[in-house]
Formats: C-alpha cells, structure tokens, sequence
C-alpha cells in the first residue's frame, strides 16, 4: 500500500514540475508551447509504461507488477487530458469553429483526438466493478490500447517538421511492446523453459 | 553542391584589392578581426533608426536567443544557443558568383564595410506560429547586390548557409538536406525592406541567430531569412530551397507570412508572440502589405505560397 501511495506521487512529479516551471519563468520563451509538448510526451510515456507491464511481468515473474498497471493506465489518461486541455484552451482558446475545422482538415489532431476518445472508456471502466460485470468484454476493451499506442506515435510523427528522431524512438519501443504480445513470438520465449 | 567552377574562383586582382582593404579597414578602425569569437567589430553607435514594427514592444533579449530554429546546431528551440559556441566566425569569407560581373570572394569585413549600418525593428513571424519583435542591425541587400552588378540573367538570388558539420553538429544527420538554400525574387532581394543583419539589439549577432552574416525578409515566414550566410549566387532559374526539398507540399518558395493560406498542417490565421499569453491576429505579409503587396499583384498567393 506504501509503495503504491509513492508510486502514485512518483507519477505526479511531471505535472507538479511543469506547474511549478511555468509558474517560475523555468520553460523558456514559450511556456505554452512547453507545456503542450511536455504533457503529450508524458501521455506517451505513461502509455508505454502500461504496456510494458505484462511483459515485464511475464519476463521476470514479478506477478505483483500488474496491480499497478491501472495506475499508469489512469496516469496516461491524466496527462493526455492534461495534454487535450492544453490544446482547447491555450492553443485554441475554445474556439470551437477554429477545433472543429483542425479535427477534419488536420490529420495530427484528429489521429489524438481519436486516442484520447478511445482512453475514455479504458479510464471509465478501469475498476474491480466494471471488471467484474463486463467479464470477458472488459478484456476486448482493454485491448484497444494496442490500438491507441501506435495511434498516438503516428500522432507524434505527424506533426513533425523534419526531424523523426524521437518519434521514431517511440515508435520502436510501441513495435517491441506489441511484438511480443504476438502468439509466435511468447512461444518461442517460453520454449527453453519446457 | 557542385565544386565551384574555374570562373567563379577569386580572380587574382580582386584579391590582392581584398587585402588592400582589410589594411585599410584597420586603419579606419572600423571594422578589425579580434582574432577572437567574431571577425567583426562593429562601429560605435547610435545608428539611425527605423521602427518598421509600429512601437510593438521589442522581444527580450533572453527569448531571442534561446529560442532559435537554427537546425545545423540541433533541432529543439534550445539547442542552437548551446550548440552554436562551436561556430567559429573570425576569418568568415563569402563567395559572391553566378550572373553578375563582378563575382569573387570575399572576407566578410571587405563585404561588409562599405555600407552604413541602421537599426531596423521588425516583427518576425515563424512559419510555426510565434512571433518575435527584434531590433536588427544591418544594411539593405540591395546597395550590396548592386556592388556585384548582376546581369540581365539574373532573376534570382541564392544564399547558402556554412557546411561545416564540425562546427554545426546538427549537420550530422540528413534532417534536412545540407548546406541550407534559400533564395529571392530579384525585385523581393532589392526590396527596401530586405537587409543583411551583421547584428541586432545594438551587438554583433549570437552564433545562434546567424552569425556572422543573416538574411532578414520580415514579410516572409522565417526560414526564409538564412543564417550564417558563405555563398551568394544570381541566376535564371528560380531555385529549390531546403524546405521546398523538404516537404514541397508545405514550403513554397514565396513564403510570404499570409493569414489566409493554413499551412497544411496547422492554421495561419494567428500567431503567439512570444512573452505574451493570447494569440494575436497574423497580418498580411505580417504587417508589411503596403510596402510590399505589389510586388504580388496578379498572382494567386493560394498556388504560389
Ligand atoms: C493519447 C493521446 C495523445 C498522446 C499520447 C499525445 C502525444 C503527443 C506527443 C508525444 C506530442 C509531441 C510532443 C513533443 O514534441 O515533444 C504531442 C504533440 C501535440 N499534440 Fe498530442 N497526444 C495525444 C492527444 C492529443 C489531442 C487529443 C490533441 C488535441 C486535440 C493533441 C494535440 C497536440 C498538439 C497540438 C501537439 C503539438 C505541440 C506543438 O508542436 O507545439 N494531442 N502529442
């Protein structure tokens, strides 16, 4: 219980520095800019994070990890509404013709439109409860996030002026997450241990 | 690109003529290599100035130099004033050639001293969406470009930035295709408002903002503007710059700073200056319209962008 609470104010810590930063004069020339940035990438982070935790889990025989899959699920879910704020109000400044034509004629701001609508349901049901009720449909819902991560990378590529370094980074990392969730390629990792 | 041809090597006498003024340069006192961060010394001020931005507050200092688009030194807003120490520009020379009846090269206090310098305070729209006021210190390209006397071919100009990936690590990797071109419309280059900024806020240039020689066009969206400038060629042919190379579909040659045509990937229409919370309304070749639109009549700035 004390390290999930710690975990919990771990995760936290992006948030807080980017409030404290901005309120402090420490992002520079484009504070906004930053914040934007800084809360997407988190989004991201936090994404492949609960990604990883299965495999991790299934790797190491550390079986306890998957209790904080949900934490860094919900912590996704936090920091790309965050992230979504930062876009209607900063950005936008809830000019809702001006969102309205970026979601149809702009392909980087539908594709994370989309992954944020497609978290929502992941966030809303992500308790014992819903797990419980929904039984095996909770699993078909929880699996769209293999959906959704590869949909915010090409998200981040889009909106990319020339350098694909870093989204190409986490591209990889999405491909070798799912990669081995793939039947195959968990086969041949368990052989040796038959 | 292409090694220079035997034509455009520096004739024999305008080099000896390139020394001759470098003695006299330091006789003057003008201008003198410090043998140090910068060739140039610029000469004491005040300078005439121009405030081409209507009063608008002028950009922090700390801002205009932080937050560069500068990719030879690296590609994230900060990296150009962390990387661009390794600019070294004492010793700068640029190569002037192509269609025009004086071409050769130059070192960069012999290119520079002749013109008066003025401040000019321009807005500066970036084809991202923020804005800057910046008070540069430079001359108009045109009383350079006559210097040259460019022939009746020459309907353009072509700048190109140093490639030197040891002094601009960014050119390590092929983000964009190296040396960076950008270029002019003849009668864009001889615009009044066009200049060549040798400084700005009353100092030589930081490495960052284009050390030591920059191009600035203030109706047209940054990139425009080329930093650290070494070559500068006149010729028929409108050129392909970086961007139009880039991502063609997205960076015209014009460039020109219009409310009206989106880039496609993110509206136009507003514009953050920096150091203030609410966008403001992008202008009209920001800003400039009057001065300049006429050098548009009759063409679609929708196809033409
Ligand atoms: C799961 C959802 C999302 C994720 C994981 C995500 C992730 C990212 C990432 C990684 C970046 C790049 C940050 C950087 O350059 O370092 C980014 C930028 C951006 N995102 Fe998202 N995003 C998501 C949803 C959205 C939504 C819903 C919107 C708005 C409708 C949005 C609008 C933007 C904008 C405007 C930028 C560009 C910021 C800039 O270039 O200044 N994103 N996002």
């Amino acid at each position: 219980m004390r390290g999930k609470a710690a975990l919990f104010l771990l995760c936290l810590l992006p948030a807080g520095w980017l409030l404290f930063a901005a309120l402090t004069d420490r992002l520079g020339a484009n504070p906004i800019e930053a914040v934007t940035r800084g809360t997407g990438d988190w989004a991201l982070r936090f994404l492949l994070i609960t990604l990883a935790i299965t495999p991790l889990a299934r790797l190491t025989g550390w079986r306890s990890l998957i209790g904080y899959r949900r934490l860094f699920g919900l912590y996704a879910f936090f920091y790309a509404s965050l992230h979504l704020l930062c876009y209607l109000w900063l950005d936008q400044f809830f000019d809702w013709a001006e969102i309205g034509h970026d979601l149809l004629e702009r392909p980087f701001i539908t594709l994370g439109m989309l992954s944020w609508a497609m978290l929502v349901p992941l966030a809303a049901t992500s308790n014992r409860r819903m797990m419980r009720r929904m039984g095996r449909r909770w699993k078909h819902l929880h699996r769209t996030i293999y959906l959704i991560a590869p949909l915010a990378v090409v998200h981040f590529f889009l909106l990319v002026k020339a350098d694909w370094r870093e989204p190409l980074l986490y591209l990889l990392v999405t491909v070798a997450l799912l990669g081995m969730r793939i039947p195959v390629v968990r086969a041949r990792r368990r052989q040796p241990a038959h | 690109m292409s090694a220079p041809k035997p034509s455009e090597i520096t004739p024999e006498p305008l080099y000896r003529r390139r020394r001759e003024f470098l003695k006299q340069s330091i006789g003057i006192g003008l201008f003198a290599a410090t043998g140090k961060a910068s060739a140039l010394v610029l000469p004491r001020g005040p300078f005439p100035r121009r405030d081409e931005a209507d009063g608008e507050k002028v950009t922090p200092w700390k801002y205009a130099t932080t937050y560069n688009n500068f990719y030879e030194f690296g590609t994230d807003k900060e990296d150009p004033a962390e990387n661009a120490r390794r600019l070294r520009t004492d010793s700068w020379s640029v190569t002037v050639e192509g269609e025009c009846e004086r071409p050769g090269t130059l070192a960069l206090e012999d290119l520079v001293r002749p013109h008066a310098l003025e401040e000019r305070i321009y807005r500066l729209r970036c084809v991202e969406g923020w804005s800057m006021v910046i008070p540069w210190l430079g001359f108009p390209l045109a009383a350079l470009i006559k210097r040259f006397r460019p022939t009746s071919k020459a309907k353009y100009v072509v700048f190109e930035t140093l490639y030197d990936p040891e002094q601009m690590p960014g050119q390590r990797w092929p983000i964009l295709e190296w040396p960076y071109v950008e270029g002019l419309r003849m009668d864009e280059a001889l615009h009044p408002l066009t200049i060549l900024a040798v400084g700005m806020y009353g100092k030589v240039l930081p490495n960052q903002n284009g050390a030591p020689l920059r191009l600035v066009v203030p109706w047209k969206y940054g990139f425009k503007s080329i930093k650290s400038i070494v070559r500068i060629r006149f010729q028929e042919r409108q050129p392909v710059t970086t961007w139009m190379r880039a991502a063609p579909r997205e960076y015209g040659f014009y460039a020109n700073v219009n409310p009206h045509v989106d880039h496609p990937r993110w509206s136009q229409k507003k514009e953050r200056r920096i150091g203030e919370f609410f966008k403001r309304d992008t202008l009209m070749f920001n800003g400039y319209a009057e001065e300049v639109a006429h050098l548009y009549r009759g063409m679609d700035l929708g196809k033409y962008f």
